[in-house]
């Protein structure tokens, strides 16, 4: 029983930081901007908050400056595709090798540094209640605010007025910028949060997970949040479902090895990636439903009336 | 302040500055870099601009090494102007080389003693189908579940690669390489024959150009072609006139798909001649900087693919003649494209010096919208 | 972007041709060097010896190719203005390795050190085009009259590390996260076990594999994964500090691997197995100084100072500190050998007779597992 409470916490650990970086490229993705860029940024936020970590001994300092970082890169992309419409996928993919190759470059003195002595987390009281105490209270606050963050964006997009306009204009920028919205000014919002949010969960890998920095940290998670978000049809509570599917499905097939199941490791290796196409084929058989989440402008430039 | 305006039509002059800008201004940021890092700045570029095409073994490596880049681009361009975004082109490429590999070692084991020129043929062909198989699984999900093809094609990377390390570990390993994983070295009829005699270039980098042609005359001649153009462009009208979505998702997955199978197939059979599980270096992902750099455009990816291969090059060389670190490459590759994007920018818009500030739309924006 | 198409034709054409026009105008890139010169005894020429390294992945501060690194830096210490070395990092094992070669080989270094299984299909077809320069390939197969093989007993340190892990253990399940199942990597899981019997007949050692070199956060989880089912002592042959710092964030006990890692944990460090490629490394600049080189395979472990366990945690009680210095004495006396029998694999079949010593054909072909590890290998038919 131990065992699965175990899985259960490593699960919730894993999808973490992708299902952070999910939800800040839902809100990218709402607003009708798809950014491609969220390994680049990801990685770049890594280093930055790797490197602020360790010259300030405190890990909310390197998720501020991670955060940062985040926002720093997406401005980049959001300059240039919100303002002078550049392709968004070409853009993004930009953002995606600059980011990787700024983030090994600047990283080369920290590669090997240690982060010293971290600080272990678990919630007063609730973390000995057996099985569950294991299981959900001896997380990283990150976890907790990730879950939290995922009511509140739900709630934000679907019950509240600014909400209502972010979507507004993802699904008809022509007809808000109509009735006055400032479309690009709300797009560039949600790049910017989307940028700040893959900058935590980048930050979250390289100074709470690994903890340590080399280039190539973040290893394609960027492109797996990516994925999230299509995987959740846009909806914030897939998000963190999706996520935690994919970081369950990775322990477990690591889980399964070290029980010495007889398959070959590298088809256990394969199940989290199936697992994800599966759920999401059965998912998205509504067209309607995919139509009704997918916000109508996404990857398409917005021209302020001519 | 600064303002951007629309052009009232797309500027002719700048469409031909504007490459040549995008790389004037990679090459000013490079040569400060290297300043920066206390190398010599036109040895710097030396490096990477020149050392790579000063000899003929030279220019044929980064011949070489654009085949697989050209191929795996064209396919991409003809997707992504029909708006099908395969960005699993990697996996495909995989396919391609497990599935010209498995035929080549087939062919190998067998002892089939089948002449090259028609070993070579089938051995690409199954390449081609191989790719084209994988891509299909991705135009079915979304074909039939609505499935992102955004989301499919990219898992299908991951589940590729897993895939070949699995067929080199287990069932096609080379039963006298000690147990590394690989297979045996494939039988010289399957290999690809050379193009260029004292130089690595084979044949594919013929074929690959005689397809630029091919589909150049797809994308700008042909029916087919422009169907699937204006199902990207304006999907409604496309829809209005008749054009097939389905046939439009079909096409462009199963093309790009076998050109990203052809260019692994030809990587399996040319320059390593067996199955490792490094057949590829990130082909398929660095293709779709080659597709845009080369503005989706057959010819413009000829010299995008070869650029591209001079960055890559070119970055080896920095390492061994001046010591430069290995991640500037990408720091290079990543700026060109971004440079090149918004330089683009100056096709359909200028700049211009105005008197008033304009209203809202600065930097710091807070999330909640307007009233 | 239809009716562009002629125009971009144009402007491609005089993009290519302004391109080279901008870049001849720098300054030339000095001539190539003269080919190779005839060989033949070098000795003391004024000309400083030049050799060059290839690392499969970036040098960083911990790790495989960080470790080969320090034995090229040993070569400079050594030798001086002697010798001028040269490296290249993150050449990857496919059709780019053959071409870094041969430029290497082009540029007038005489001995190459290829540092990756992966490279040795390239440098044997490189080594035929260049009689004159020597290659050297670690933990491959091939050779020729100018190739030679050079590797290191990895399994040495390894056992060693398992007789403390052996006895470190509570859970008597040791953890290992593999990266991909290749015989040094499956020898290694075997010597650390054995040891860990050496000492504990109770203990279980149990395997995931990551299948990858790197990838600090799949690494990490791997380790989390065996902690959770009821590891608690690791090993891996991963190249980074993860699961190390895994073990230490949940308070167990792991390894160092390729180099020193000690300075990652204070808590959960027991040990560092690794590699001083140094002592290899002097000496093969020196067979092509002497012009003694020759073709010949050398796997160099604890007795040539080649392998060692490094670092050896305070926590590690006295008597299992005594032995593991008696086992080191052993093999540097050269009558310790790790894999001696009987050795008998995880579905009860002998492999080694009682008192039998493995040969080397025997530890080059691994493919089981040894009794006390749980799960199967993934075998060809």
């Amino acid at each position: 029983m131990n065992e699965v409470a175990l899985l259960i916490a490593a699960t919730i650990a894993s999808g973490t930081p992708l299902a952070l970086a999910g939800l800040g490229l839902l809100l990218n993705e709402k607003s009708g901007v798809v950014n491609l860029g969220a390994e680049g940024m990801m990685l770049v936020a890594a280093i930055a908050g790797f490197a602020a970590t360790y010259h300030s001994g405190s890990e909310w300092v390197g998720f501020g400056a991670g955060a940062l970082a985040g926002m720093a890169m997406a401005l980049m992309f959001g300059v240039l595709v919100i303002w002078l419409n550049t392709n968004q996928y070409a853009t993004g993919l930009a953002l995606s090798l600059f980011g990787a190759g700024l983030s090994a470059f600047v990283g080369i003195n920290y590669v090997g540094k240690n982060l010293g002595e971290h600080s272990t987390y678990e919630v007063p009281g609730l973390a000995q209640v057996p099985f569950l105490g294991e299981a959900f209270f001896k997380q990283h606050p990150l976890a907790y605010i990730a879950a939290i963050l995922t009511l509140a964006i739900a709630w934000f997009l679907y019950r509240s007025r600014a909400g209502l306009v972010l979507r507004a204009v993802g699904e008809a920028p022509e007809s808000a910028h109509a009735l006055g919205v400032p479309v690009r000014g709300i797009r560039l919002a949600a790049v910017l949060a989307g940028g700040a949010l893959c900058g935590i969960a980048g930050t979250f890998l390289s100074v709470v997970y690994a903890p340590l920095w080399v280039e190539g940290l973040v290893s394609g998670r960027g492109w797996i949040a990516l994925a999230l978000t299509t995987f959740a049809t846009w909806r914030p509570a897939r998000v963190l479902a999706g996520a935690y599917l994919f970081g369950g499905v990775t322990m477990l097939q690591f889980q399964l090895q070290s029980e010495g199941v007889q398959i070959a490791s590298q088809l256990l290796t394969m199940l989290p990636y199936l697992a994800t196409i599966v759920v999401l084929a059965l998912i998205s058989r509504n067209p309607t439903w995919i139509r009704v989440n997918m916000p109508g402008s996404l990857g398409k430039p917005f021209y302020p009336g001519a | 302040m600064l303002s951007v305006e629309a052009r009232p039509q797309p500027s002719a002059a700048m469409s031909v500055v504007s490459p040549l800008l995008a790389l004037a201004l990679t090459v000013a940021i490079a040569a400060l870099l290297f300043w920066l890092l206390g190398r010599d700045p036109a040895r710097g570029l030396g490096v990477f601009f020149v050392e790579p095409l000063s000899t003929r073994y030279s220019l044929a490596e980064v011949a070489l090494k654009s085949t697989p880049l050209i191929l795996c681009a064209l396919g991409l361009a003809v997707c992504y102007r029909a708006n099908v975004w395969n960005i699993g082109a990697e996996g495909q490429f995989l396919l391609g080389a497990i599935s010209a590999g498995g035929v080549a070692l087939w062919v190998t084991t067998a002892n089939i003693g089948a002449p090259r020129g028609v070993m070579v043929p089938v051995v690409l062909l199954a390449g081609i189908a191989g790719g084209m198989a994988w891509a299909a699984i991705a135009a079915l999900l979304r074909d039939r579940f609505n499935a992102n093809e955004i989301l499919v094609s990219l898992m299908l990377v991951y589940v590729a690669q897993q895939l070949l390390n699995y067929l080199v570990f287990v069932p096609w390993k080379d039963p006298l390489g000690f147990n590394f994983p690989q297979t045996k070295t494939f039988v010289a009829t399957t290999l690809l024959p050379n193009l260029l005699p004292q130089s690595r270039l084979h044949v594919g980098f013929a074929v690959a150009l005689a397809l630029v042609a091919i589909f150049w005359a797809f994308l700008f001649r042909s029916w087919g072609g422009y169907q699937l153009q204006i199902g990207g462009l304006a999907p409604a009208a496309a829809r209005y006139a008749g054009f097939s979505a389905r046939a439009s998702l079909w096409g462009a997955m199963l093309i790009s798909g076998g050109m990203a199978g052809l260019a692994g197939a030809m990587e399996a059979v040319g320059p390593l001649r067996q199955l490792t599980p490094h057949v590829s270096t990130g082909y398929g992902f660095t293709a779709i900087i080659v597709c845009f750099v080369g503005r989706l455009h057959p010819i413009g990816i000829v010299f995008s693919g070869m650029l591209l291969s001079m960055f890559l090059i070119g970055g080896e060389l920095g390492q061994s003649r001046l010591g430069l670190p290995n991640a500037l490459t990408g720091v290079f590759q990543g700026l060109l494209l971004f440079l090149l994007l918004a330089c683009d920018t100056l096709i359909d818009y200028r700049v211009r010096w105005r008197r008033a500030a304009p209203a809202q739309e600065d930097a710091q924006v807070s999330a909640a919208g307007a009233s | 972007m239809i009716d562009r198409s002629k125009r971009f034709w144009l402007t491609t054409q005089l993009f290519a041709a302004a391109s080279l026009v901008l870049v001849a105008c720098g300054k030339k890139e000095e001539p190539p060097p003269p080919a190779p010169a005839p060989a033949a005894a070098a000795a003391a020429k004024a000309e400083p010896l030049k050799a060059a390294w290839i690392y499969v992945g970036p040098v960083g501060e911990a790790g495989w190719s960080f470790a080969h690194d320090l034995g090229r830096k040993a070569v400079e210490a050594e030798y001086g203005d002697k010798v001028k070395t040269t490296f290249v990092e993150k050449v990857p094992e496919g059709a780019d390795a053959e071409r870094v070669i041969r430029d290497l080989a082009a540029q007038g270094n005489k001995i190459i050190f290829a540092t990756s299984f992966g490279y040795m299909e390239a440098m044997y077809k490189v080594a035929a085009e260049f009689p004159d320069v020597k290659f050297e390939h670690a933990t491959g197969y091939k050779m020729s009259t100018n190739m030679r093989l050079y590797d290191s007993k990895f399994y040495e340190p390894t056992y060693m590390a398992g007789v403390i892990a052996g006895r470190m253990t509570k859970t008597n399940t040791l953890g290992f996260v593999g990266s991909f199942p290749i015989p040094e990597v499956v020898r290694n899981i075997n010597a650390f076990t054995l040891g860990a019997l050496s000492v504990n007949p109770k203990v279980k050692t149990k395997v995931v594999w990551v299948n990858t070199w790197f990838d600090p956060p799949k690494e990490s989880d791997a380790a989390q994964s065996l902690l959770n089912g009821g590891a608690d002592v690791l090993l891996q042959n991963t190249d980074s500090t993860a699961v190390l710092q895994t073990a230490d964030k949940n308070g167990k006990y792991a390894f160092g691997w390729d180099s020193d890692m000690s300075a990652f944990s204070s808590k959960a460090h027991l040990g560092s197995c690794i590699a001083n490629w140094g002592n290899y490394y002097k000496k093969a600049i020196k067979d092509v100084m002497d012009g003694t080189w020759k073709t010949e395979r050398t796997v160099w472990g604890v007795k040539e100072g080649q392998n060692d366990l490094v670092k050896i945690a305070d926590v590690v009680p006295d008597d299992i500190k005594k032995k593991v210095e008696e086992i080191k004495e052993g093999m540097k006396a050269g009558t310790f050998e790790v894999f001696t029998g009987p050795i008998v694999d995880n579905t009860g079949k002998e492999r080694v007779a009682k008192g039998q010593k493995a040969d080397q054909e025997w530890k080059d072909k691994v493919d089981f597992y040894v009794k006390g590890v749980e799960g199967q290998l993934p075998v060809a038919k």
